[in-house]
């Protein structure tokens, strides 16, 4: 088990003000070991809420949030981050983790790259997370040019500030920055938004191939066509609410609970979902994109 | 003389942040009164900066830029301000009041609008962008779409000319992008006058426009009817620009020796194949 959500409520600002509002209310989710997990849901649903838990950014308001063996709870008011594989001494302080650790266990990138960059050059900004876990300054470069590399930043950026890049540059240079964290677990927080279709298409083939490499991936996304090619689990958030988890095959075909929500199918599931009611023989599982789709028509067609 | 249904030219205009880097080489383009411009592009071809460049935040290093006849200078810029509405590509950069009423009201104090009208106004416009119940919170507190919507509605209730989008719906989930969408072709609608220049990596809305400009380092590859654009094909895969979904899927039915005619919804794709 990767992590697990019980009874969590979040709630932001001081609790019984006017300022309190509720983000997520009572969620309760198993994450399994080894996932490309994906959270969909309408604009304040609470994902972007959810997903800093993972990485203890957030502390659920009540009930506990636990990742690998960290384990984390308020009470009367009291942040707890236990260790539970230390051994259960009687003194409190003794079951502390660092949640520093938990940071690199978990490698959250944020929703808004610019919450994320502050170094003075791009190159620094990249280097900044495995120099403050301890790694010497060679490596880390190796290791941040290592990343930079991998989402699409060349050499003529190392030296330029953070801050005066487009948006789609910015957020490359974040997603860099939590790669070479190497984390077990990668949380993005709508990673996609704003980079170009390639760049979109490259930066999801990198992320499959960490999942593949043994890695997890927990994705936000608006983008339907990245949840059915890439995600093997779908969680539905509703006001604060987890409404479903399921295969995205299962969930892009319950037109009716779909519905009742703010998600659609993408066009290309849609498009099969058409043709087979119309008459056409395919095979949904195997819908992933728009070559499988034609695929699917092809092998239909040749049957007919 | 210059036509009177232009709203926006740029006249060969050439830019750049750092001396040693070209940003924009020779953009011209000219948009007529009522067009929907899309312009797309990679990552860092320069679209911001044209957007930047529009709305006199940034002078052009040389060339000009007129909006409805008038040359941009700095003396014209505030006036001329107040015809160009534009949604930033990060939200957060849009932002200066304490709550999402303020935000919103903003451009209607510098505009001298009664207190009263603005109340009604902010009030039409939030609930426009389904924003109504969080008039009273914090800009910072929203989330991201949450953001991008109240960006929407303070910059539609100034009832701009000229709007520019620069990926406005980025961060909207599928229904609230479609309604935002809706909400800006209805503007559109009662205001047949209103140009928009829309900067988008969304292949299908720069699909939907009158017309797209290809940016790509710096420079304009390619503009016109979005037919024409996205059927120059070497053009657009030399660009490795994406291709709208029907385009796409009738070029692999081809590579498996199916052939089909364009269509453009699913309803004419079924007439074909089933
Ligand atoms: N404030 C700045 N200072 C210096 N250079 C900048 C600044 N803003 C952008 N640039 C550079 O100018 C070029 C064009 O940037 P621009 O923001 O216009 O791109 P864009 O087409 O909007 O990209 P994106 O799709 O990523 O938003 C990029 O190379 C970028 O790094
Ligand atoms: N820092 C904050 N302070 C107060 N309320 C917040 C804050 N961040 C988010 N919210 C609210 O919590 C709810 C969930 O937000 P969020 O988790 O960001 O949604 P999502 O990521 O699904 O769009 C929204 O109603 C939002 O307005
Ligand atoms: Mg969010
Ligand atoms: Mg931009």
């Amino acid at each position: 088990m990767l992590g697990k959500f019980t009874s969590v409520n979040y709630v932001y600002g001081k609790e019984g003000t006017a300022l309190a509002s509720s983000a997520l209310s009572d969620i309760n989710l198993t994450i399994d070991d080894h996932v490309f997990l994906a959270l969909v849901g309408e604009t304040g649903s609470g994902k972007s809420t959810l997903v800093q838990h993972l990485n203890g950014l957030l502390l659920p308001t009540s009930g506990t949030v636990q990742v690998s063996h960290y384990l984390l709870k308020t009470e009367k008011k009291k942040k707890y981050y236990i260790d539970l594989d230390k051994e259960q001494g009687k003194h409190p302080k003794r079951k502390q983790f660092k949640v520093k650790d938990l940071r690199k266990f978990a490698g959250l990138v944020f929703q808004f790259p610019e919450y994320q960059l502050f170094e003075e050059t791009v190159l620094k900004d990249v280097m900044f997370g495995p120099l403050n876990f301890g790694m010497e300054e060679k490596k880390a470069e190796a290791i941040a040019k290592a990343a930079l590399k991998l989402v699409g930043i060349g050499e003529s950026y190392y030296s330029r500030s953070p801050f005066e890049l487009s948006g789609g540059e910015k957020r490359r240079v974040a997603i860099a920055g939590i790669i070479a964290l190497e984390p077990k677990v990668l949380v993005l927080d709508e990673p996609t938004a704003g980079l170009d279709p390639k760049g979109e298409k490259e930066m999801m083939e990198l992320f499959d191939k960490i999942y593949q490499s043994g890695k997890s991936i927990i994705l936000v996304s608006h983008n339907m066509d990245l949840v059915l090619k890439y995600a093997h689990e779908v969680c539905v958030m509703n006001k604060g609410k987890l409404l479903k988890v399921s295969s995205p095959l299962e969930i892009f075909q319950d037109e009716e609970f779909l519905s009742s929500t703010a998600i659609e199918p993408p066009l290309v599931f849609k498009t099969a979902l058409e043709l087979k009611k119309a008459g056409l023989d395919l095979n949904l599982d195997n819908i992933k994109d728009i070559p499988s789709l034609a695929e699917e028509i092809r092998k239909a067609k040749k049957n007919d | 003389m210059e036509k009177n249904n232009t709203s926006l030219k740029f006249n060969h205009i050439y830019f750049s942040y750092q001396d040693d880097a070209q940003t924009l080489k020779d953009v011209s383009f000219e948009v007529e009164k009522g067009e929907y411009v899309c312009l797309i592009g990679h990552n860092g071809s320069g679209k911001s900066t044209i957007a930047r460049l529009m709305i006199g935040l940034l002078s052009p290093k040389k060339g000009d830029i007129e909006i409805f006849g008038e040359k941009l200078s700095e003396d014209n810029v505030v006036s001329l301000r107040k015809k160009v509405g534009i949604v930033f590509q990060n939200p957060d950069n849009q932002f200066i009041g304490a709550t999402v009423r303020d935000d919103i009201a903003f451009g209607l104090e510098n505009e001298c609008v009664e207190e009263e009208r603005m109340e009604v106004l902010v009030d039409e416009y939030a609930k426009k962008v389904g924003m109504y119940e969080f008039l009273d919170k914090e800009p910072s507190s929203l989330s991201g779409g949450q953001k991008q919507r109240v960006a929407i509605a303070g910059t539609l209730v100034r009832n701009p000319s000229i709007l520019i989008l620069d990926e406005a719906t980025s961060m909207l989930d599928p229904k609230g992008k479609r309604e935002i969408i809706d909400l800006i072709h209805k503007t559109k609608q009662e205001n047949p006058d209103l140009t928009i220049i829309s900067i988008t990596h969304d292949i299908e809305e720069a699909y939907s426009a009158s017309k797209v400009i290809v940016i790509s380092s710096g420079e304009i590859i390619a503009s016109g009817q979005p037919k024409d654009v996205f059927t120059s094909q070497e053009k657009l895969e030399e660009l490795e620009l994406d291709l709208p979904f029907f385009l796409k899927l009738k070029k692999e039915l081809s590579n498996r020796g199916i052939e089909i005619n364009d269509v453009s919804s699913i309803e004419e794709l079924k007439r074909q194949l089933c």
